[in-house]
């Protein structure tokens, strides 16, 4: 297997599917380590890793967080809010003065779309994006798509639909490109303000109708309604949301087929997805959460080791 | 000039040697009371189900199998890189006070031995650990030994040497390569 990732995870609009299947497929044996008695392997065992989130998060960063330490990495948490950050630091000195600590990697949470990229290009250490702006969250994209290969097996041609705040969800970006990638029909459904001007441009199909996105397709990723969207005019009012956009199992009963449903988390029950719907036997929401440990550990274990020129040389060598 | 990759077992000698090794594992651990056998990926795990095979039709009892996975466990991963992550470890038995059989097809470094050792370790403890291999080809970088060794070949460093095993390769056999071979 020649294929790499390169020094940083960044986003999976740059990614080929052969890249994108390597993630996944190495995530499959990680999945067994977090089932064991001793949930670690060795393989980080020296590294040292920086959390660095400059928005809050619980989810994201307890998953990196379990998928460092199952690989044997030394961790250090920094959280904007009682940093040097807050006493007016800029994101490249405070990235700066990890590295000269000596650290690995830095997995990086921040507001401004880019900012990723902006560090990547600025620091040796290895970079994951766990979120930038309204950009990519390449990592939910990943785990996203192995709960769908793990119910619905290739994704070629099948159809996944993305519900809701489109316009500010790099979720949903993450999504919509991983999703081409590997094959599969993706659209959109959602109030025309909560989705991008240029939705043409992605290759989507949108439905305006929630109804049409039930009729249509076979999965779908309900994304998590921001409350201040509400108070920022996007749309009229929770309740008039939920009923004309939200996640029902009066809808899903009319859908010719099972549809999986997947939420990114935290769910705001009642508003984007009903709770009998969200606990339901077609409900894989818990298996995200689940699968997003191991797809982490697959990206921190591939970007440890991923030189090109030294993965090559792997390929020749049979020590046993 | 370039030679063509010599044949050391064909599918009836690695048969017979197989038989013999399976007798030897029994021997070793006084029956088959206790005994767990774990297969290396990938070849070790066909192994292994060959050598509980052999043992069902003279024991009569089904020896517990594993499969073991030692890619995250080996000490490389910086000067080497990553490899593809091959296959599952799979063990479904408590190996606590167990006689596990560590079954390889080629022993060579040793150091695929060492990181298997590591991780048993993290699953239980077993009363004793033992190693079966289908080739041992000396090379050894570490102080490790196997118990019951299928055959002994004095190969040189930049020698490979290959098991064939019929579900994965089409057919049974050892065969050593050496470099410049078309193989």
């Amino acid at each position: 297997m020649t294929e790499t990732l390169g020094k940083d995870l960044l986003a999976l609009e740059p990614l080929t599917a052969r890249q994108i299947r390597l993630i996944l497929d190495t995530a499959e044996p990680f999945k067994e380590i977090s089932e064991r008695a001793i949930k670690k392997v060795p393989a980080l065992r020296g590294k040292t890793i920086v959390n660095l989130f400059f928005e809050a998060s619980t989810r994201t960063r307890i998953s990196f967080e379990f998928a460092e330490k199952r690989l044997s990495a030394d961790t250090v948490n920094v959280a904007s809010s009682g940093s040097s950050v807050q006493k007016g630091e800029t994101l490249v000195d405070t990235a700066r003065n990890l590295e000269a600590m000596r650290i690995d990697m830095v997995v990086i949470r921040h507001g401004a779309s880019g900012a990723a990229r902006f560090l990547a290009d600025r620091i040796e250490s290895n970079v994951i994006n766990a979120g930038d702006g309204t950009h990519e969250h390449p990592t939910q994209g990943l785990l996203d798509l192995l709960t769908l290969r793990d119910n619905l097996g290739d994704l070629t041609g099948r159809r996944v639909c993305i519900v809701g705040d489109v316009l500010h969800s790099r979720v949903a970006r993450s999504n919509i490109w991983g999703l081409q990638k590997l094959g599969a029909e993706v659209a959109v459904c959602g109030p025309r303000t909560l989705l991008p001007w240029a939705i043409g441009e992605f290759g989507v199909r949108v439905f305006s109708r929630i109804e049409e996105a039930i009729e249509w397709a076979e999965a779908l990723n309900i994304l998590r309604l921001q409350l201040e969207r509400m108070t920022a005019g996007y749309i009229p009012s929770l309740r008039e949301y939920n009923r004309v956009f939200g996640v029902s199992r009066e809808r899903l009963a009319r859908a010719p087929r099972d549809i999986l449903i997947l939420h990114p988390g935290p769910m705001n029950r009642g508003v984007e997805i009903d709770s009998d719907v969200a606990d339901g036997p077609h409900s894989v929401i818990l298996n995200q959460v689940t699968n997003g440990v191991a797809i982490r550990m697959a990206v921190l274990y591939l970007l440890a080791g991923g030189r090109p020129e030294l993965a090559e040389a792997a390929k020749g060598a049979s020590d046993r | 000039m370039p030679s063509s990759p010599t044949t050391v077992f064909d599918a009836r000698a690695m048969d017979r040697t197989l038989r013999r090794m399976a007798d030897e594992i029994i021997e070793l651990n006084d029956g088959t009371d206790g005994l767990v056998l774990v297969g290396i990926q990938r070849r070790g795990v066909q192994l292994a189900d060959r050598l509980a095979a052999m043992m069902k039709e003279r024991e009569h009892v089904d020896v517990p199998r594993g499969a073991l996975d030692i890619t995250l466990y080996r000490d490389d991963l910086q000067t080497v890189g990553p490899r593809p992550v091959v296959g599952p470890t799979d063990i479904p038995w408590d190996i606590g006070a167990k006689h596990v059989v560590i079954v390889d097809d080629v022993l060579y470094t040793g150091r695929t031995i060492r990181a298997a050792l590591d991780e048993l370790a993290d699953f239980g403890r077993p009363a004793r650990i033992g190693l079966a291999v289908l080739v041992d080809r000396g090379g050894r970088e570490l102080p490790i030994r196997a118990d019951v060794v299928g055959k002994t070949l004095a190969v040189a460093n930049g020698d490979r040497v290959d098991v064939l095993v019929k579900d994965l390769d089409g057919k049974d056999a050892v065969v050593v390569v050496r470099p410049g071979d078309g193989a």
